[in-house]
């Protein structure tokens, strides 16, 4: 091959033995143990003949719960990686004083560094709010499945394949040396000219793709899907939050595309968008990219929040306070989200009044998220208080956001933030309440919604050790980092001078290991529940004496979800029901329309990627091969117009039946 | 606690809490290929943007003013706008349940499409030939990508286009194809609309001094 050096270079690009890190030792060893890890897992699917299943069941599915499931998986997956990452920063940082360099190189830990930021992200925030917000909607509103299924199943897809490309980079050349958003002209074609910004822009673009489809689809389903008597304000609050989350995913998703689409273009065509010199304008960039990032973080926090009230609501066995008061500040914050892009940036240089402007909008917005605070004390203000897991995760986040939300308002002003910027305080406050917010508030929805998912609930003992390691281990990682910053640490530094720093650098990295011990406790949870299902078993579907429609569904739903579609009297319709005496239907079962599986989303969104990697790595036959295949898959889904099928009456008395057994046999 | 209809609901024995027969939700499609469309303004809103930021950034380069052949705009302005007008009258005809009319009306569409892209692929390879390419200046680069993206968006639109008229040959005027065709017609009336905005800001005002 190496006589045609034209054709080699069609095919391979710039790919070469070069890019394979075999000079890395904690790269290859990572290598060998997923490449072993992965052999054990294809080989025990082969061996129990799961092929079948997994592609029938799930790959292909469109079943929004299977779906939901999917994406909380691929978000725990990628919390390892990503959280290996911030293991590996905390333990350079510890060492790396003086005459003692550590033990990452600075290309590899500021590779680290960024891959942890868009990792946590995009491929674990995300995954978890959307997996949650596909599971719970449509069981919320009393619906059969989202809108459009088979987007769903193709989006899930996209998400799931440009996380795939983020950890080919780990083994395949490089990922972005840049920081989570990937500044010019630090990330333009001169500074960064090696493939890291290339995986960074086509792994972002093709989960974005699948981000703003699935947006574009939980709004139309809540939208046009609900049961018959629920109002906009008789959804429950997770709802409405989700309708919030998805408006700022398809009003913020675009502007990503669009801003690194232009970055590309300044990378791979050569424009000037970016650039330094022929009137290029790098600090477009800088407000672009945060016109979509300010949004992106409540669209983070928003379904947490969401989350939260029910949460509250059930385990104080109160109908929740200010339910109205708490519709219109999750609107408001929704709305107040695009006005404080600049605040990331106040260094830029605007002037006095663009500033002033920014830093009080973001001010602003602290008081819708305080009446939300108070709201939820109030819920729990005489309720009868049942602390069970999701409400130790809730009451944790209640004390550590309102922590984080106060440095947040205290960076908020201009003249303080000139002085913070960059620092690691910007550090401990974005962990501060992304940790404290929104990932307390993703493990407080699974293990609340655990049970509705398998029909048994998570053991509670490992699950207080990991809430107890999280908390603690959260506070003794993050608080030394509001220290240092107040003393003038930069972030994203990979060695120091000064010794006086390091104890602190020490006990955050000691917070780091009992968060680790946190994520261990979270695992043998799974593993424990699992082992223990016969004991922790729930027949009844409400095994928390819920008030919200999910409850009042089989656990797990089967996959209709509602064998006659419920009617809406109140917010908290499920407890209405139950306090006047409804009685379930067991007779009169009518054949119910349901969408069918389809292999076009995997098919398609695999394509995609093929075409990233194409691009990432300049191989132009791939890339061009891949997307006109791309292209032609679509067109031969649209083909297809036998996209459902009806259950039979006969499988719904069925499964119904069996239901009033389980039942019976409960009682 | 129980309205009047609730009651009224409970006397008639129908079940309070739930439909005895299937529930058949409003089909969301065109909702979500609505806010689909919101989604792609936005991108060229940010489009819009940077060449309202970067537009007058010639680098020593050939200006607006220098470059635009508004005649030639003009022509293909007229050819975009009459695309939407032939759409609609395909529409029109779906209306009736005139298959055949429906598919020239489309036919012809297409073709009006496919002449804007020639036009416009004839304007840049001239302005790239004249070495007024996306790399010479920020201004040319958010140029090249503001039209250039609507264009592709009318490539995409016809590749489309030319997919739906075989399957509603195939198919005839069934739901789901009238479905299909409603979402391209607001695809390519959006076009027309991101196009007047592409004129005026673009051209028009890039010719100014």
């Amino acid at each position: 091959m190496s006589d045609h050096p034209e054709l080699t270079k069609l095919i391979f690009g710039r790919l070469t033995w070069d890019a394979i890190p075999f000079h890395e030792p904690i790269l290859l060893a990572t290598f060998a143990g997923v490449v072993l890890g992965g052999l054990g897992v294809l080989g025990a699917l082969t061996y129990f003949r799961l092929w079948g299943m997994l592609w029938r069941d799930w790959i292909t599915s469109i079943d929004h719960k299977k779906i939901g499931i999917m994406y909380i998986i691929l978000g725990l997956v990628m919390l390892l990686r990503g959280f290996a990452d911030a293991l590996m920063m905390r333990a350079q940082q510890a060492i790396s004083f003086g005459d003692a360099v550590g033990y990452l190189p600075p290309h590899h830990y500021d590779q680290v560094f960024t891959a942890h930021g868009v990792i946590m992200i995009f491929f674990v925030a995300m995954p978890l709010v959307t997996g949650l917000m596909n599971y719970v909607v449509p069981l919320q509103i009393g619906a059969r499945d989202v809108a459009f299924p088979f987007l769903n199943n193709f989006s899930f897809w996209m998400t799931a394949f440009g996380a795939a490309l983020v950890m080919a980079s780990l083994f395949v050349g490089e990922f972005a040396r840049t920081g989570w958003l990937a500044y010019p002209p630090l990330s333009g074609i001169l500074a960064s000219p090696d493939v890291g910004v290339d995986y960074y822009i086509w792994s972002l673009q093709i989960a974005g793709v699948g981000t703003l489809l699935s947006g574009v689809n939980l709004l139309a389903t809540i939208v046009k899907m609900r049961a018959p008597g629920m109002t906009m304000m008789k959804m429950p609050v997770f709802t409405w939050t989700s309708l919030c989350t998805n408006v700022l995913i398809v009003a913020a998703f675009p502007v990503l595309t669009a801003v690194l689409a232009l970055l590309s273009l300044d990378r791979y065509v050569g424009t000037n968008f970016f650039t330094n010199d022929l009137g290029g304008n790098a600090m477009m960039y800088v407000n672009l990219i945060w016109i979509w990032g300010h949004p992106e973080v409540y669209i983070l926090i928003l379904p947490a929040f969401g989350i939260f009230s029910e949460v509250v609501s059930t385990f104080c066995s109160k109908r929740l306070f200010g339910y109205a008061s708490m519709v219109y500040a999750t609107v408001v914050i929704t709305i107040l989200s695009y006005l404080v892009w600049l605040h990331h940036f106040f260094t830029m240089g605007s002037g006095a009044s663009v500033n002033s402007f920014f830093g009080i909008t973001t001010m602003i917005i602290s008081i819708p998220t305080g009446a939300k605070i108070f709201n939820w004390l109030f819920t729990m203000y005489r309720g009868r208080i049942r602390f069970e897991l999701p409400m130790l995760w809730t009451i944790g986040f209640m004390v550590t956001f309102v922590i984080g939300g106060m440095t947040g308002v205290l960076l908020a002003v201009p003249p303080a933030d000139f002085v913070l910027h960059n620092s690691l305080f910007l550090i401990a406050h974005f962990h501060n309440v992304i940790i404290g917010g929104v990932l307390f508030g993703l493990l407080a929805g699974i293990t609340y919604w655990f049970p509705k998912a398998f029909g048994y609930k998570l053991d509670p003992f490992w699950g207080k050790c990991s809430f107890w390691f999280w908390l603690v281990g959260f506070y003794v990682a993050f608080m030394p980092l509001y220290v240092l910053g107040l003393m003038g640490v930069t972030r994203r530094v990979s060695h120091f001078e000064d010794p006086s720093l390091q104890i602190w650098f020490q006990i955050a990295a000691f917070g780091a290991v009992l968060i680790a011990l946190g994520i261990a406790s979270f695992i043998i949870q799974l593993v424990v529940s699992f082992m223990r299902r016969e004991s922790l078993r729930d027949v009844t579907g409400d095994p928390w004496d819920g008030r919200t429609l999910e409850w009042a569904t089989a656990s797990p739903p089967p996959d209709y979800n509602f064998a006659f579609t419920p009617r809406v009297h109140d917010n908290d319709a499920w407890y209405d029901m139950k306090s006047n005496g409804y009685q379930r239907p067991v007779t009169g079962f009518l054949p119910i329309h349901m969408p069918k599986n389809t292999s076009a989303g995997f098919i398609i969104a695999a394509l995609s990627a093929a075409t990233g990697f194409g691009l990432i790595w300049h191989m132009w036959l791939l890339a061009g091969v891949a997307f006109v295949a791309t292209l032609v898959a679509t067109i031969v889904h649209t083909f297809n117009y036998k996209r459902d099928y009806h259950i039979p009456a006969e499988e719904v008395l069925r499964v119904e039946n069996a239901r009033s057994r389980l039942l019976a046999g409960h009682v | 606690m129980f309205d009047n209809t609730a009651s009224s609901l409970a006397a008639s024995g129908v079940p309070r809490y739930h439909l005895t027969e299937e529930h058949h939700p409003e089909n969301g499609t065109l909702l979500g290929f609505w806010l689909y469309l919101m989604s792609d303004c936005l991108i060229f809103a940010c489009l819009f943007a940077v060449y309202g930021v970067l537009g007058r950034n010639y680098a020593a380069g050939p200006s607006g003013a220098d470059l635009f052949d508004l005649p030639l705009v003009a022509v293909n302005t007229s050819l975009l706008l009459l695309s939407s007008i032939t759409y609609g009258f395909a529409m029109l005809e779906m209306q009736r349940d005139r298959l055949k009319a429906t598919l020239v009306w489309l036919g012809i569409t297409g073709m009006l499409g496919a002449g804007f892209l020639g036009l416009e692929l004839y304007e840049f390879a001239h302005l790239i030939h004249e070495g007024a390419g996306p790399q010479r200046s920020a201004f040319l680069s958010s140029f090249f990508t503001l039209v250039g993206t609507h264009g592709l968006h009318v490539a995409f639109g016809i590749i489309w286009l030319v997919t739906l008229m075989f399957q509603v040959g195939k198919h005839g005027l069934i739901p789901e194809n009238r479905r299909r065709l409603m979402c391209l017609s607001m695809f390519w009336h959006f076009l027309d609309v991101i196009w007047i905005g592409v004129f005026t800001f673009v051209y028009l005002m890039g010719v100014l001094p």
